[in-house]
């Protein structure tokens, strides 16, 4: 089974973002760059499905330079080669321009799956495994909490707010997967010696195939017209009990729709 | 502002980063519950050997990291930030296998040392005893000679992960001798004979198990001896020079870590109008424990990169040891008061730093030992 998994690196997580006034785009430089954490699960699933069932795991980065450093810890935790595709023709980019050059880039690899985090801890779409797998002409398995392959059938537990629905379909196909899934492996000092001696591939957007009408900034297909910071959080609200400190608490709650 | 490190290789920089990455979610989260509890973090340190963090500055070819002392001892330096506990048992595990891998024939090198380097095993260091601490040559647990190999009678003091360990290099007497009739042993847990008492109750470093560890008969055979027959106290002085290096960082770290606490609280902390940060007497409090930190990591590295290099150290980690355990003692003695009254409490994490200081001044030779150490040194050149 050879996967292909998606990672992007994306602002701290735990970091205040801030969106750059001059256009409107997430401020990178300001903050520390990381793997996006749900990406981190996306990855271990593969070396997991790697190690129950062989093949190869390679990862996938659409992003700047620096991206390398993501690309080194992923390759670090145990996947086998890495693809990196950078050109500056990519900057500005929204989900759709990005869904095309992912699967421009995606085409210039074999894979039997496309594993991706269900999204990504700056933009928050959360639509990329849905785009993919339209791109790709492949079916989609979304929001999987709990995942079996088995021969070319692969079977999920996707997270539903009642519960979880059990779906199915054959390879090839998208797959996207939350936090629930697993609890993502530490690098091992061997891993990190190991990643030095791994193909690492850099791909422009020519070597990709892409046109360059097709993405970037001044072509996307949204855009934000302006932004507003978020209001300071308000005062909490204190709850003395006097003996019925339960029942004004269960009214809160209810009140917020809580309960 | 966390340290800032020059690190000689690229590979260094992404093993730091994974260190201070495992020191941030895993160390730091429970540090202070498992303080309190006095509970023995066995499941942190599979982690680290999963991560190849228990046998850095020994040779690939067992199982090791083959990093120089530089790296390791900056690795234990962050997880020491966090938890002085975890680190001083890193430290510990690392003179347990140095008899084994240092004096250790090959072929006891090849059938043993891969499991406890690269693996999940957790090493202890039994030298000292109740009568014998600052001077080990005080021993008097037995090892007598039989047809097959030897029998160990006795009792150990202080064992460091005494009761969780999984091996224990230990020493005791093949003969009456008082330096030459020492011998090293590696020593299974499982053994029939080997017991432990429950562990001391302790001021600080609460996180990590000391015990006294009682030999009752304890059959090894031959192939467990390391070194020769009398080479022990010769082994043990050599891993202690190792060790003080360790201890050293695992207190450059300690020191770190309550300047960083200590340094945000002051930024943050008004009084008369402004951060405590910007009333001299207190900004200048800060510089003193900085000063500290910073030349007690250059004396430690400086020792290590002498190490590395395969000069003579013996001095100068002691040297180290002296001067980077005083300056943890210091330094967190002064964060306590950087947080005033809140510092006092079990509510912030420098009152923990304070107390996991003061036994640094204290084991693998306390500071009288060491400035015994560096005057024997100086009288010998
Ligand atoms: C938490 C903890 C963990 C430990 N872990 C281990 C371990 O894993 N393995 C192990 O083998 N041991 C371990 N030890 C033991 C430790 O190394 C000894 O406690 C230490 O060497 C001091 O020995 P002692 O306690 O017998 O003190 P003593 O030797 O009785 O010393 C008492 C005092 O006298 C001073 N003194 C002694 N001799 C001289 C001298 N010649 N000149 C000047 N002053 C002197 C000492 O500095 C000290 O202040 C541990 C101890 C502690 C507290």
């Amino acid at each position: 089974m050879n996967i292909v998994v998606l990672v992007k690196q994306v602002p701290d997580t735990w970091a205040e973002k801030k969106l750059d006034p001059s256009d409107s785009t997430v401020d990178r430089a300001s903050v520390d760059a990381v793997m996006n954490e749900m990406d981190e699960y996306a990855v271990e699933e593969a070396l997991k499905i790697k190690e129950a069932h062989g093949g190869e795991v390679t990862v996938l980065t659409m992003g700047p330079n620096r991206a390398v450093e993501m690309l080194r810890k992923a390759l670090s935790m145990g996947v086998d080669k890495a693809v990196h595709l950078v050109d500056d023709a990519l900057e500005g980019s929204c989900a759709i321009q990005s869904s095309y050059a992912l699967a421009q880039a995606i085409g210039t690899l074999s894979y039997d799956l496309v594993l991706l985090s269900a999204e990504s801890s700056d933009a928050r779409m959360g639509v990329m495994p849905a785009l993919l797998a339209e791109r790709l002409g492949v079916p989609q398995l979304s929001d999987a909490r709990k995942v079996d392959v088995d021969g070319s059938k692969v079977v999920i537990e996707r997270m539903t707010d009642y519960g979880h629905d059990k779906v199915e379909a054959s390879t090839p196909l998208v797959l996207g997967v939350v936090e629930k899934i697993n609890e993502p492996r530490y690098p091992s000092f061997k891993g990190i010696m190991a990643a030095k001696k791994k193909p690492l591939t850099t791909l422009t957007a020519a070597d990709a195939g892409i046109d360059t009408g097709r993405v970037g900034l001044a072509t996307a297909t949204s855009s934000v017209e302006s932004f507003t910071a978020a209001p300071p959080r308000a005062a909490g609200q204190v709850v003395k009990d006097e003996g019925d400190g339960g029942v004004k608490l269960a009214d809160f709650f209810a009140a917020q729709k809580l309960i | 502002m966390p340290a800032e490190r020059m690190l000689p290789t690229a590979e260094s920089q992404d093993l730091l980063a994974l260190a201070r990455d495992i020191a941030d979610n895993e160390l730091a989260p429970i540090a202070a519950e498992h303080d309190a509890e006095e509970r023995f973090p066995r499941e942190v340190f599979r982690t680290l050997g999963r991560a190849g963090l228990l046998g850095l500055p020994y040779p690939e070819q067992y199982g090791g990291g083959a990093q120089p002392y530089e790296v390791y001892l900056q690795v234990l330096e962050e997880l020491a930030s966090r938890w002085a506990s975890v680190a001083v048992g890193v430290s510990v595990h690392a003179l347990a296998c140095y008899p084994l891998a240092t004096f250790g024939s090959e072929q006891q090198r090849e059938r043993v040392l891969p499991d406890l380097l690269g693996g999940e095993l957790l090493g202890a260091y039994a030298l000292s005893e109740p009568q014998a601490g600052s001077d080990p040559a005080a021993m008097v647990t037995k090892a007598t000679r039989t047809d097959v190999g030897y029998v160990l009678s006795g009792t150990k003091a202080w064992i460091t992960h005494g009761g969780h360990a999984d091996f224990y290099t230990t020493f005791a007497r093949t003969s009456a001798d008082r330096s030459r009739g020492i011998s090293c042993f590696l020593v299974d847990a499982g053994m029939p004979g080997l017991s432990f008492a429950a562990p001391e109750r302790k001021m600080g470093l609460t996180g990590s198990p000391t015990a006294m560890g009682h030999y009752d008969d304890v059959d090894v055979s031959t192939d467990r001896l390391l070194g020769a027959e009398g080479q022990g106290l010769h082994i043990a002085l050599s891993a202690l020079d190792n060790g003080r290096l360790g201890i050293a960082a695992c207190a450059v770290g300690l020191a770190q870590g309550a300047l960083d606490e200590s340094v945000a609280y002051a930024k943050q902390r008004q009084t008369f109008g402004r951060a405590i940060i910007d009333h001299q007497g207190l900004g200048f409090l800060l510089a003193d424990m900085a000063a500290a930190v910073e030349s007690a990591r250059a004396t430690t590295l400086e020792a290590a990169r002498r190490r590395d290099r395969g000069l003579p150290y013996g001095r100068q980690a002691s040297i180290a040891k002296l001067v980077a355990t005083d300056a943890a003692m210091k330094v967190t003695t002064d964060a306590v008061q950087v947080f005033g009254g809140y510092g006092y409490t079990r509510d912030y994490p420098v009152e923990r730093c304070m107390r996991d200081a003061k036994v640094m001044q204290i084991f693998e030779g306390t500071n009288q030992i060491q400035r015994l150490v560096i005057s024997r040194h100086l009288a010998r050149s």
